[in-house]
């Protein structure tokens, strides 16, 4: 077994899974999660991170590679001694038990004197703010009040981390946003380490500490929530990851970290992208409320001629699509106070924007 | 009146009425053989017919002595235990072997699985005489025609099929992650197997258990061929009474029978309607 560093609390090795022994569901999944993190597995359905879950847990085997938890591999210890709580999107409470007998029940399996199990189903109970709720079945509950039973299930025996397979998709959005607040605030209060998995990407981005963004079996970036959004390392990612535009170019000369881009309405300035070369065509991403449109004193390095399409009224911001020459659209966010400006059809607009706001990747 | 919808024509109505006429017939002819077996139980005489002083409702004419006569008789009370005996044993057999097999057949790793189903669906299809037939030559190398062990296991392997299905129907609404929430909170996978499966397909194993055991309860056939004198169920009893020596204490056996059966449909339902209310699946 390889050495670990101490502050390496859970870690994959090029963990790879196939489930008909040609085509790899995962392709060489590494991660080292630090104890007390809260990382996002974010992706696509079908990108394989439900996938790396279930291996963690025990109930999908490891094709190759190891998982280990504190130095010691678990790939071959049964799911129910991982030790590992979970959290299931259908909640996957017991329905005939009552919400204080689905607490007590991983107590109860560890044999804890009955007393003892008592106090922490009431304490628990509190925490999720449901200690009037004990008697009830999960059936006579709402679906956030369900969610947060699962979740003190899921915590009351102390596991060593807690999974949760997209806990909040059957959630109304109002309910959503409550739950992410309260995962948070569990989190921040217990200090547990979490591996969450969305396709939600603002539950992502306002949860975590770290996100592994999945694509096609392969973690394309793994990184902060900030540096996701505005460093994004390729265009998958950057498209992904919140609204992006993209302009079709040529790279025409590359210095250091700056490309100069010509496209089809002009010379542009960015930021070069990793494995961008001189000559390679290009699409430079830049995301719509980055984009100005004037009158405007902010400042900028590109300009873009557009024409006008259409303006839409969302409330606290507006959404205007432009056409640019090649005829895709470019949508720009603009807040909604009196500056944002009114276009006739098809009128010529200006877009204005920072190189350092651009980022210029290879076209696939 | 009844109020009909304003484009209905005069075919319209026909029709519904004629519908509605046409399932009551049918009800008649289901329920009337029945319902016309349990006033001829109390006839006074040993006639299978009605008699003028019970068509005029003359309380003499009707009596319960068929009832008395199958409570004494040894040779009916020989029968009633061994029914219940046998069906009871063959059910308990059916319902464990069955609802296991259910469970296997329900996991999706479980390979060939079309194929096993259709063996252990296949006596519910294959006609009973030749089960019965097979099962005779089969028993007679081990000894086992006119025995008890004979008997329950053949009647078993009849109410296997029915529990299968109706502990796969209720299986096919269980949540499978329901087992592996299970797991994850560090139950092993038979204590979540009795924590967890067993309380919520419930329902389908006991109804399942239930067809059973009115499997072997009615069955006749398999009794013909495998079993000796002690072994004689109702069924039997009856079969011979029929052409041995005719008298309505057979139609007294008949309406308690259709009593137990009434009886154990409303356990059925009953069942039914309380795994709805507890948020399974019926």
């Amino acid at each position: 077994m390889k050495d670990l560093g101490s502050d390496v609390f859970l870690r994959f090795d090029n963990v790879k899974k196939t489930y008909d022994q040609k085509n790899l569901v995962v392709k060489g999944f590494d991660m080292d999660v630090q104890d007390g993190e809260f990382i996002t597995l974010l992706g696509p359905s079908g990108s394989g991170k439900t996938t790396v879950l279930m291996m963690l847990a025990g109930f999908e085997s490891v094709t190759s590679g190891d998982i280990a938890i504190a130095g010691k591999s678990i790939t071959r210890t049964a799911p129910n001694k991982r030790n590992i709580g979970m959290v299931f999107q259908n909640y996957a409470l017991f329905p005939h038990m009552t919400v204080a007998e689905n607490l007590a029940y991983p107590l109860t399996v560890r044999k804890l004197p009955k007393p003892q199990i008592k106090a922490r189903v009431a304490e628990y109970l509190d925490l999720v703010e449901l200690s009037s709720f004990g008697n009830r079945r999960p059936g006579q509950l709402s679906g956030g009040q369900r969610q947060r039973v699962a979740l003190a299930r899921a915590m009351i025996f102390e596991p060593t981390l807690i999974l949760m397979d997209e806990p909040l998709g059957a959630l109304d959005k109002n309910l959503r946003e409550q739950m992410q607040f309260e995962i948070t605030r569990l989190h921040k209060k217990l200090g547990f380490t979490v591996i969450y998995v969305t396709h939600d990407q603002t539950e992502a981005l306002s949860m975590s500490d770290r996100i592994a963004v999945f694509n096609d079996g392969v973690v394309q970036q793994c990184a902060p929530p900030s540096e996701l959004y505005e460093r994004p390392v390729n265009a998958f990612v950057a498209d992904f990851i919140g609204e992006n535009n993209f302009v079709p170019g040529r790279v025409t000369s590359l210095q250091g970290s700056t490309a100069q881009v010509q496209t089809e309405g002009g010379p542009l300035v960015a930021q070069a992208a990793e494995g961008l070369v001189q000559g390679q065509a290009c699409r430079v991403s830049i995301r719509p409320e980055k984009l100005f449109i004037p009158p405007t004193s902010h400042a900028h390095d590109n300009a873009l001629t557009v024409r006008f399409n259409t303006r839409i009224y969302v409330g606290d911001f507006i959404r205007y699509y432009f056409k640019m020459p090649d005829g895709t659209d470019i949508i720009v966010k603009v807040l909604n106070d009196l500056s944002a400006p009114e276009f006739a059809d098809n009128a010529e607009a200006q877009l204005l924007w920072l190189a350092s706001d651009c980022i210029a990747f290879p076209a696939s | 009146m009844k109020r009909f919808p304003a484009y209905y024509t005069f075919r319209h109505i026909a029709g519904h009425y004629g519908l509605r006429l046409f399932a009551f017939l049918v009800l008649i002819f289901l329920m009337l053989p029945i319902l016309v077996i349990m006033p001829l139980s109390f006839n006074a005489e040993p006639f299978f017919t009605f008699t003028d002083g019970m068509l005029a409702l003359d309380p003499d004419a009707y009596s319960t002595r068929w009832y008395q006569e199958f409570a004494d008789d040894p040779n009916w009370r020989l029968a009633i235990w061994n029914s219940f005996a046998i069906g009871i044993a063959s059910a308990l057999i059916a319902t464990t072997l069955g609802t296991l097999a259910a469970v296997g057949l329900s996991s999706p790793w479980m390979p060939y699985k079309r194929l096993i189903t259709a063996l252990l669906l296949s006596p519910m299809i294959v006609p009973l005489i030749i089960i019965a037939a097979g099962m005779f030559f089969f028993y007679t190398r081990f000894n086992l025609v006119g025995t008890y062990p004979g008997l329950i296991i053949a009647h078993a392997a009849l109410g296997v099929p029915f529990v299968i299905i109706t502990v796969t129907a209720t299986l096919s609404g269980f949540d499978r992650s329901l087992f592996i929430a299970g797991l994850s909170l560090g139950a092993r996978p038979v204590k979540v197997f009795w924590d967890v499966v067993i309380p919520l397909i419930r329902p389908g194993v006991i109804s399942g258990g239930l067809f059973a055991f009115v499997t072997s309860f009615d069955e006749v056939v398999l009794v013909l061929f495998l079993a000796g004198p002690e072994q004689r169920t109702i069924p039997r009893q009856m079969f011979s009474g029929l052409r041995e020596q005719i008298n309505p204490t057979i139609l007294a056996v008949a309406t308690l029978l259709v009593v137990l059966s009434a009886a154990l449909l409303f356990t059925l339902e009953a069942l039914r309607r309380r795994s709805v209310r507890m948020g399974g699946s019926g």
